[in-house]
Formats: C-alpha cells, structure tokens, sequence
C-alpha cells in the first residue's frame, strides 16, 4: 500500500467547510472475476456466460473497444495491491476511499456485463438477479455503509418487474436502476410499469449515464475520438430528461423520483429553459402536460454532481448551481474511475455551510431516506 | 533553501520515482533518462498523488493524423484526469501560465564530494563511491 493512501490526512486538506460526514452517490464496485458470481448464477447461465459470453446492441465485441483514457476507465491509483480491477477490494476501497473522505454512505452503480444492454434478456435477467445479490454479499453486508440498488433491463418489462418484487421483499435496496440507453426514449409508455413499481415502492428510479444502446451515442451517429464520446453523455442524459418529462412520465406518477447519475448538471439550464419555451408553444400537441417541464423537473428529477463543469470564472459555476437548485444536487465521486471527483476540492467555487451540507448530504439523505 | 539528500541514484530505477518527506512537504522524484526532477506529490487540479502519473512522451500533430512523440518520458500524466504537467518546471501543457506543480532544483552530486560538505547525513550509510540526489527545498 502506497504512503500517500496510508498517511493521515494533513489539516490544510481538510477545509472546515467539508468536514461533514458525506453520502456519495455513485461509487463504482467490480467483480473480482466473474466467479464471484457463481453462487448466484444458476449453473445453465454459468455455462452460458463461458460459451458465448454478452450478446450486446452494439457494433463492437465489447462495449469498451479501447483503453478510454485509463485500463478499465479506472484512476491508476486505484489498482487493490491485492490484484483484480479497480473497484473490486473493499479492504482497499474503504482505505483509500470510504474512510479517508468520511464517507457516511456510498451507493453502488455496478457496470460489470454490461448488465443493461444484453440482447438476451432471459440472459440478462439472469446476471441482474445475480448481480443484485452479490451487491449484498460482498459489499452492503460486509459494510453497511454500502447500499444496493436493484438493477433491471426495462426492455424485458415482465422480467424486471418480477426481479423488483423479489428485491424490494428482501427490503434492503436503496433505489431501482434502469438503463440510460434502452431500446427507446425512456418515457414510451412500454416502460410504465416499471415506474408505476417504483413510485408503489417509494424507490427512486436511478439512471446512470453512460455505456452504449443499440443506437449511436450521439444523434449524429458514432464519434471518432473518446472524448467526443464522452461529451454525447451530457446529451444523451438531457433527451432522456425530455422523454420523462414530455411524455408525461411525472404527471402520470406523481410521486415517482428520479436521479440522473454521472451526467453532471452544466447542461441543465438550457434545457430546461428551452422545454418550458417550447410548451409554451405547442402545448396542444401535449395536453397531457398539466404544468410547465420545469415545474416537473424541480419535484422530479435530482442530478449526481460528477462529472462538475469548470468554467473558468468561479462565479459561473456558482450562477450555474443556482440556477439548477441547490436542492436537486447529489454528492457523486464516479470511485475508481478517472474522472473521480474528490469531494475536498471538486467544487471550484464557494459554498455556505448550509448549502454544502445540502449537496454533500441532506439532499440525498432525504431521496434515499437514510 | 536547504539541501536535502533524499537517494542513492540507484534506489530510483529510470522511468520510476521516491516519494520523501521534506520538512512537511510530499515531495516525489522521478529517474527519466538519466535525470533527475523533484515535484509536490500533489496535482494542482484535485490533489491526485502524482507518484501514481504515467510518464509519458509530449504528442504534437501538425496535421489530424499526423502524430509526433518527443521527450519520450519526461511529460507527467496526472493518474485521475490525466492533467499533463512538463517534469522540468512543473507547467502544464494545457495552461501553462496558470497552472502549474511546484517543482524543486535536483542536483546529482558524488558522495565523495558530499562527505566533504556540510551535507553529511548521519542516518546514512555513506559510500564514497556512490552518487546521491539532492533536492533544494
């Protein structure tokens, strides 16, 4: 183990303003190797998984075609000495991470077999169950702080709900997660059930940004270069945001919550602004839309702060978090990955305590009931 | 400023570094092609441990597709964002004016020479054959 990890924390990196105890909404696990699995996974999916592996939407064999920017989009510090991919030692995790930033809880997003995106959804359904009760064995019951969410692929509907009945009995999932990128927009009526599910339930709806669908990851078609790529997350997240809320996904299920994970929130405002212009103007084509998106945007909808824009000026950042809501922001790290955000130093710009204490804690304490 | 010994030559193998602590200061000294560069062990950006960079070479293109590789070694990239700083003075390549990793003056002298200086460090074993890293700090 490295010195840096091992060494206690120097006052002058601890600012008064973030000694707080913090909930971090998006801390990535890995499998240490896929027969971590095996005790979940009946032996014919076992067999399956070894013989013809994921049948994926996507063009390529696998859903990362190249290294982007890191080995397993990983932080190169956060390889476990012990070996096994970043994210897949919990000694090692609550070393350099849980521990040292003080983290009360930390939400699982897993992304291992590209659990969203399987074209076999018997397959798929498979290693979500199996996924879903290794988050509890290997992380949540073996450190509390951890919490679970129940992972389902919203294109096998009938599947997903029966995955979120047998989770929700066992009563220690924290939010239900769907892709980002399914076969359709997000607020095709197809998908209904699954929400309908969620707000009964009172579990948020989380959807974490990123991976590939079976449709490019821009509207222009399939970039060049990873850090186009990366950009397309932004969009991809705001057209989903525009399917939930125009097709009338919150007017039809009033107390459903969703959180936007890993999508940042710079892109927000425009977004906004635009679709509250647009209502204006073609209402009649939505008369199923009782109030103004925004309206339903700021009931509805939280963001993760990961990955944070940084203008250069500090006063756009903070016009920026203004605009958005200090109330609909979420604390998110995006641990092991290289984009990781450290809490102590991510916001380039000043906060009140009170403020602060919103967004690295409260507000999530008060979506996930912690 | 005060001189530190910190290594032999030999304890920081080429394309590796040492972290050391001087008088509070997480330093870490890269070994690229013979030289020797002293940097804060911390990325301006977010506080990365800089001791986990790549070393990597400065990539230039006159033209898209068109790649150039020079200084094989002697660009750092920060191991979160992937930042990249020049080793020499710490600049980044990125924003040179603004953002930048202190750096420290290295000097490789022979332990003959130092035993002679006020530099002898009693906690060390003392070869007069061997060279050490000095940094100025």
């Amino acid at each position: 183990m490295s010195e840096v990890i091992d060494r206690p924390l120097r006052d002058d990196e601890k600012p008064a303003g973030t000694r707080l105890r913090i909930v971090d909404c998006d801390v990535h696990p890995s499998l240490h190797s896929l027969d971590d699995l095996n005790e979940f996974l009946p032996k014919r999916w076992q067999q399956h998984l070894r013989e013809y592996g994921s049948h994926l939407r996507t063009p390529y064999l696998f859903t990362t075609p190249y290294p982007r920017s890191s080995p397993l989009i990983a932080r190169r510090d956060a390889w476990p000495p012990t070996g096994g991919p970043p994210g897949s030692d919990l000694t090692f995790m609550q070393k350099q991470h849980l521990d040292p930033l003080d983290v009360e809880f930390g939400i699982l997003q897993v992304l291992d077999l590209f659990i969203f995106s399987q074209q076999n959804l018997e397959f798929g359904a498979a290693i979500q169950r199996a996924i879903n009760d290794w988050q509890l064995a290997f992380w949540s019951h073996r450190d509390p702080r951890l919490k679970a969410s129940i992972l389902v692929g919203q294109d096998g509907v009938d599947l997903a709900i029966a995955e979120i009945e047998r989770c929700a009995k066992i009563g220690e999932y924290i939010q239900i997660n769907v892709s980002p990128r399914a076969n359709e927009p997000l607020g095709r009526r197809r998908y209904w059930p699954i929400y309908e599910r969620a707000e009964a339930l009172d579990l948020p709806l989380g959807i974490h940004v990123g991976g590939y669908g079976g449709h490019a990851p821009t509207g222009g078609g399939w970039p060049s270069y990873y850090v186009e790529e990366h950009q397309s997350n932004a969009h991809t997240i705001a057209a989903q945001l525009a399917s939930l809320v125009i097709e009338g996904v919150p007017e039809r299920f009033p107390k459903l919550k969703i959180v936007f994970i890993e999508g940042g929130f710079g892109w927000i405002p425009s977004a906004v602004w635009r679709m509250d212009q647009h209502f204006e103007r073609f209402r009649s084509e939505v008369p199923h839309l009782k109030r103004k998106p925004s309206e339903y945007v700021r009931e509805h909808f939280w963001f993760t702060t990961q990955p944070i824009d940084e203008p250069d000026e500090a006063r756009h950042l903070r016009a920026l978090i203004e605009w958005v809501g200090v109330d609909r922001l979420l604390f998110s790290s995006d641990y092991p990955h290289w984009d990781f955000d450290d809490p102590r130093f991510a916001f380039k710009t000043p906060l009140t305590e009170a403020e602060r204490k919103k967004i690295f804690s409260s507000n999530a304490r008060a979506v996930y009931k912690f | 400023m005060a001189r530190h010994i910190v290594a032999r030559t030999t304890e920081i193998p080429p394309g590796g570094n040492k972290v050391v602590d001087i008088a509070g200061r997480d330093i870490v000294v890269f070994h690229v092609n013979g030289e020797f560069f002293a940097l804060l062990n911390r990325c301006p950006h977010e506080g990365a441990p800089l001791e986990k960079a790549a070393c990597v070479a400065r990539l230039t293109s006159p033209e898209p597709g068109v790649y150039e590789r020079s200084r094989v070694g002697e660009m750092l990239r920060c191991p979160w964002h992937g930042w990249e700083f020049d080793m020499r003075n710490g600049q980044s390549w990125f924003d040179p004016k603004r953002v930048k990793i202190r750096s420290y003056p290295v000097a490789v002298e022979r332990g003959e020479e130092l035993q002679k200086g006020p530099y002898v460090a009693e906690t060390f074993a003392v070869h007069v054959e061997d060279s050490y890293v000095i940094v100025e700090v």
